[in-house]
């Protein structure tokens, strides 16, 4: 009975006692999210278009972000930083639907997905033997001091982060909404035959899709490396955004929003509060028992696409 | 022309039955039984059997636990570190507690709690599919993991949380620890892998592996022809787990001998993955062949660029070794989709004809 | 695409090129020293520059001197990648190499030294964890192999505590402080917890633990946490790679005064401080040895190998922090190498011969100053029984550009640490049924 009391109801009465911190943590937790959330959409576009999951997606971040802060220490200006990363991003696109995707056409998803790992340790290499394995410092100039509003402590950086995330799944929406790439984006998602056969190539949307995956782990790779420092471990945030990917479906762009909403708030407040009575590091497992939950009552995901089953 | 099936009848159900149908193919087995067996021991150096041959035989058995919950009955689990882990741990409370135990009971024991922790994280299988289970299965790894860690009953209360495995025999003769010397843990794991092996090829032909089979193939239909999924799918995590629980105490105890949990992390459950993946699914040969690609392939092209005059530049080296690694996968891939075991069964096919292909 | 018979002709040719590889070339009079290093992998950042001054270290010594007493090194590195599964293939792999074998391994990492302590105890090789691996391996009567000098985490925990105490005008001032250990949630990180809970029992401070899963990329519920609600007096971690810098970065975004942020000697790099900029200043860490390239070693570094072209790695970063760790872990290692030619003759050594010169190590205020490290450590010295030394650390901080020395010396609290290393060495013995050796000073 003790035990039960100090892991359900101690740490409610310490968020009814203190309603203000639990915000905090409320509102750190949210922000977490949407940087995972920032890592899950590309995972979520290529899924979406091409069923294949895509395990290098960490590593593209990383990929990107090395390019990006190479760039940046050569003395370019960002802009220009960026057009190139992004350039890179468009070769390597290319590259690997040319000689990754195209040979594989129509195998099983647990092939294509073994081949997304093939690609994940030929560009940690390649990233890391171009630019070094050293630790960068990315400063792209967002303040990073704290603000207090009603004496609610909100991290600015975290702020940037969910302004620059939100414009970025505005612009990936309209893009799938209201242009005709987008439409035929979505035409492939939807079904690849019935797109073919309306003359839709699929090979030019695959190259498409890994382009715009290619941009969102640019703009994660940066938000990431301005946090943290570009280095190796940053193609191990995939691991975080995991769950908040397969909780909000694997196919759903406004799922990866709220799934990693829902995973940053809940391991935040499940570290803080429960962290003390489980002994401490609890977020990672936390995280993945909260997608499961989730994932009994909709197995599909909250967003995902129903799976109808027939024999 | 010398490997072929003309001329070989069967002349009972036994005979028809067998594992192994083909003269030639008894042949070559026993001939790989007899280099692991004998000539491995005698020949090749302490270098080898303990830095090469050991990682590779426990990992092609935890491939092969993997294998039996994916590749046969198609549920895919990233919980593999977590079960070695509990495996390790659970070998070494028994061992610790009870010093007389013969390593055999231990192992047993310890897969078998193991199979019951499987269990445990294999029931939201019934509910959820396809790569949204991995979830499940990654709660397993890291929530395993994380109690190993922290709970310090676990680990005996040691200060770091390392357990550094203690003598034990087997039968009467020290297969552990320090006193064992490297050849007898070599031999000692090479039976334990070489009989599950065998129980494993077995329980796939028997009724229980052909439903796990039948779940893979297509849940829905195999529940209408009368296949219950609840015992099937429990039925693979359990064995599934007792295979991955013996390689992780293994791992712990032969190879390594200290641990602490981290070793068993999610890096370890990916690795076993692609060893399937790269090896096979759905096939026993497959988890060596994979084992082999993915542990001792990078140790060659290691040893290979280092040989090559790339000493000064060991950053380099590596970094090359992953490139390589990586187009090597999708090179493999796309020459066979199916596993390098798949590449061995076409190679016995062109063989049969062979040197008269038409 | 490759053709599949070329694919296959260069798998078969890669491969081939591999079991070629393993046999290297003989020389005679010369001392083997492998080396186990990690350029790459999730802490690539921080073995690279300890790996050049190892490797610097070891060209100075046989491009000026001519080797040790004239018996040259050859030292080869091996990228363990931060692994245990590697660290130990590459141990293997090296231990037999050159006339006499591996003279010591530097595992340079907490979980590969454990996973080494019993083969090498077997090959009698010793191993040589300078201020990492298993802290009661300084028991040398039960560890005759395992060496962690000048000092391991627990005598750096009492040493960080005696700091803190002389902050707040001494060790009785403790009581009621609030201490928080921010620690990464593995083996290494583990380490310091029993001997703080020791120090809290004796001096009535209170301590909060607060793990970190590896790696360490996300803190906020921590720091949260303990930035709004514990609010310690002071912050102690145990950290290592990205998770150091995130911590900062943290720490400094919820307001804790970086004045009163301690971190251990593996969480105060230059790597660890720059990646969090200006967040990072005034944040301190331990360290045994000095920072920066203004020692007379550093000169001859410059002028021996840097100036022939035989630098491992970039001019400029000689001396950061951790590479000057590579530069003290190589002096300690020739020191030991030199020490054994005295007992053992001037000859290449076994690693047996070895470790009786770590046994009999005596590094003099004199020897340093010869060595050109006067004031950059201590006097070391070690025995049969003792394999730490006991080694004294001092506090630096970090001004935005450079690591400056804050503090005085603080030698560990000896007589609490080594009834714990007594303790937990014999519990270890127990265990594995050793008995424990005699040594001679008792």
């Amino acid at each position: 009975m003790e035990i039960l009391d100090l892991v359900l109801l101690e740490p409610i009465r310490n968020i009814l006692d203190a309603p203000l911190f639990f915000l905090e943590v409320l509102i750190g937790g949210l922000m977490s999210g949407v940087m995972y959330a920032l890592v899950a959409l590309g995972f979520v576009l290529i899924f979406k278009a091409s069923g294949v999951f895509n395990f290098a997606q960490g590593s593209m971040v990383l990929f990107a972000a090395l390019f990006f802060v190479g760039f940046m220490d050569a003395g370019l200006p960002m802009w220009l930083a960026f057009l190139l990363t992004l350039a890179v991003m468009v070769v390597l696109a290319y590259a690997v639907e040319r000689m990754v995707l195209r040979p594989l056409v129509n195998q099983p998803a647990i092939t294509l997905f073994m081949a997304t790992i093939g690609i994940t340790f030929f560009l940690d290499g390649l990233g890391q033997a171009i630019w070094g394995s050293d630790v960068r410092r990315l400063d792209v100039g967002i303040p990073e001091d704290p603000i207090i509003i009603a004496d609610i402590f909100i991290n600015q950086f975290d702020l940037y982060a969910a302004v620059i995330c939100g414009t970025l799944v505005a612009a990936l929406a309209l893009f799938f909404q209201y242009t005709p790439t987008g439409r035929a984006l979505r035409a492939v998602a939807d079904d690849h035959q019935a797109a073919m056969s309306v003359g839709i190539p699929l090979s030019t949307v695959w190259t498409i899709v890994w382009i715009v995956a290619g941009i969102v782990g640019l703009v994660a790779g940066v938000m990431w490396g301005a946090k943290l420092g570009v280095q190796f471990n940053l193609s191990l945030i995939a691991l975080k955004a995991l769950p908040a990917l397969i909780l909000g479906g694997l196919t759903s762009v406004p799922g990866a929003i709220i799934g990693g909403l829902i995973i940053g708030a809940g391991e935040k407040v499940a570290e803080v509060f429960w962290g003390e009575v489980l002994g401490g590091a609890i977020e990672d497992w936390f995280a993945y028992v909260l997608a499961m939950v989730f994932l009994l009552i909709r197995p599909e995901g909250l967003f995902g696409e129903k799976i109808i089953e027939r024999v | 022309m010398i490997y072929r099936e003309t001329g070989q009848f069967k002349t009972s159900y036994a005979a028809d039955q067998a594992i192994l149908r083909l003269r030639e193919d008894r042949i070559g087995l026993l001939v790989i039984l007899a280099i692991a067996y004998v000539v491995m021991p005698l020949v090749a150096s302490e270098y080898w059997l303990s830095t090469i041959m050991l990682p590779f035989l426990i990992y092609a058995l935890a491939a092969l636990g993997l294998n039996i919950l994916t590749g046969y009955a198609g549920q895919i689990s990233l919980g593999t570190g977590g079960f070695m882990a509990t495996g390790a741990f659970a070998a070494y409370k028994l061992a610790t507690a009870f010093p007389g135990l013969d390593f055999v009971v231990v192992l047993v024991l310890a897969g078998l709690i193991t199979a019951f922790v499987g269990i445990l994280f294999g029931l939201p299988s019934l509910r959820i599919k396809g790569f949204y289970l991995a979830v499940a299965t990654l709660a397993a790894q890291f929530f395993l993991l994380w109690l190993y860690n922290k709970i310090p009953w676990f680990t005996n209360y040691s200060a770091s949380g390392v357990i550094s495995a203690p003598t034990r025999t087997a039968f009467g003769i020290p297969v552990t620890g320090f006193e064992a010397s490297v050849t007898t843990k070599y031999l000692f794991v090479l039976v334990v892998v070489t009989l599950l092996s065998l129980a494993a090829k077995n329980m796939t032909r028997l009724e229980v592996g052909r439903s796990w089979m039948a779940i893979r193939d297509m849940d829905i239909a195999a529940e209408i022809i009368g296949i219950r999924p609840l015992t099937a799918k429990l039925s693979a995590f359990a064995v599934s787990s007792f295979y991955c629980g013996i390689a992780g105490a293994l791992w712990a105890f032969s190879y390594t001998g200290a641990v602490e949990a981290l070793a068993f992390d999610i890096g370890v459950s990916f690795r076993v993955l692609f060893m399937i993946i790269i090896g096979g699914l759905g096939t026993i040969l497959g988890n060596y062949l994979g084992a082999a690609f993915i542990v001792l392939l990078p140790i060659f092209l290691n040893n290979a660029l280092l040989g090559l005059g790339m000493q000064e530049a060991v950053a380099m080296a590596s970094h090359l070794e992953a490139m390589i690694m990586g187009a090597l996968i999708v090179f493999f891939l796309i020459v066979e989709p199916h596993g390098l075991a798949r590449l061995w069964q076409i190679l016995k096919e062109k063989l049969r004809k062979w040197p008269f292909p038409y | 695409m490759i053709d599949r018979r070329t694919g296959l002709a260069l798998m078969a040719g890669v491969v081939a090129a591999g079991l070629v590889a393993t046999a290297a070339p003989a020389q005679e009079n010369v001392q083997f020293i492998p080396s186990l290093v990690y350029r790459t992998g999730p802490y690539g950042p921080n073995g690279e520059p300890f790996a050049n001054g190892v490797a610097d270290y070891y060209n100075l010594i046989n491009e000026r001197d001519g080797g040790i007493n004239g018996i040259k090194i050859v030292f080869e590195e091996c990228d363990t990648q931060y692994n245990n599964d590697k660290g130990v293939e590459c141990y293997e792999r090296l231990k037999n190499k050159g006339p006499t074998g591996a003279a010591v391994f530097s595992p340079l990492s907490t979980g590969i030294t454990y996973a080494l302590i019993e083969r090498a105890t077997a090959d009698k090789i010793p191993i040589f964890s300078m201020g990492y691996g298993r802290s009661d391996a300084a028991y040398g009567k039960v560890f005759p192999y395992i060496f962690n000098p000048p000092a391991n985490y627990w005598s750096q925990a009492t040493s960080i505590i005696k700091y803190v105490a002389e902050q707040e005008g001494g060790l009785d001032k403790l009581k009621g402080k609030e201490i928080a250990l921010v620690y990464h949630d593995s083996a290494y990180g583990k380490e310091p917890i029993p001997t703080l809970q020791k120090l809290e029992q004796m001096y009535g401070f209170k301590l909060s633990l607060h793990p970190v899963a590896h790696p360490g990329l996300e803190q906020k519920a921590t720091w949260l946490k303990i930035g709004r609600r514990v609010r310690p007096d002071w912050v102690l971690m145990w950290g290592w790679g990205v998770m150091n810098s995130t911590a900062i970065k943290e720490a400094a975004a919820v307001g804790f005064p970086m004045e009163r942020f301690i971190g251990n000697w593996w969480s105060g790099s230059e790597n660890d401080v720059k990646p969090a900029g200006d967040a990072a200043v005034g944040y301190k860490s331990a360290n045994f040895h000095g920072a920066g390239a203004n020692w007379p070693v550093h000169q001859d570094i410059f002028k021996y190998v840097y100036d022939k072209g035989l630098g491992a790695g970039q001019r400029e970063r000689v001396g950061e922090v951790l590479y000057n760790r590579g530069v003290t872990n190589a002096m300690i290692v020739v020191e030991a190498i030199r020490t054994a030619q005295k007992i053992h003759g001037v000859r290449p050594l076994t690693g047996a011969e070895v470790r009786d010169g770590f046994e009999a190590l005596n590094i003099t205020e004199e020897r340093l100053k010869e060595l050109g490290m006067e004031g950059f450590m201590l006097p070391l010295k070690l025995s049969c029984a003792d394999h730490e030394g006991g080694g004294p650390v001092y506090i630096q901080q970090w001004d935005g550009q450079k690591w400056n020395k804050v503090s005085d010396w603080y030698y560990p609290m000896r007589d609490v640490v080594w009834p714990m290393i007594e303790e937990s060495a014999l519990k270890y013995a127990k265990e594995k049924g050793i008995t424990p050796r005699d040594c001679p000073q008792g």
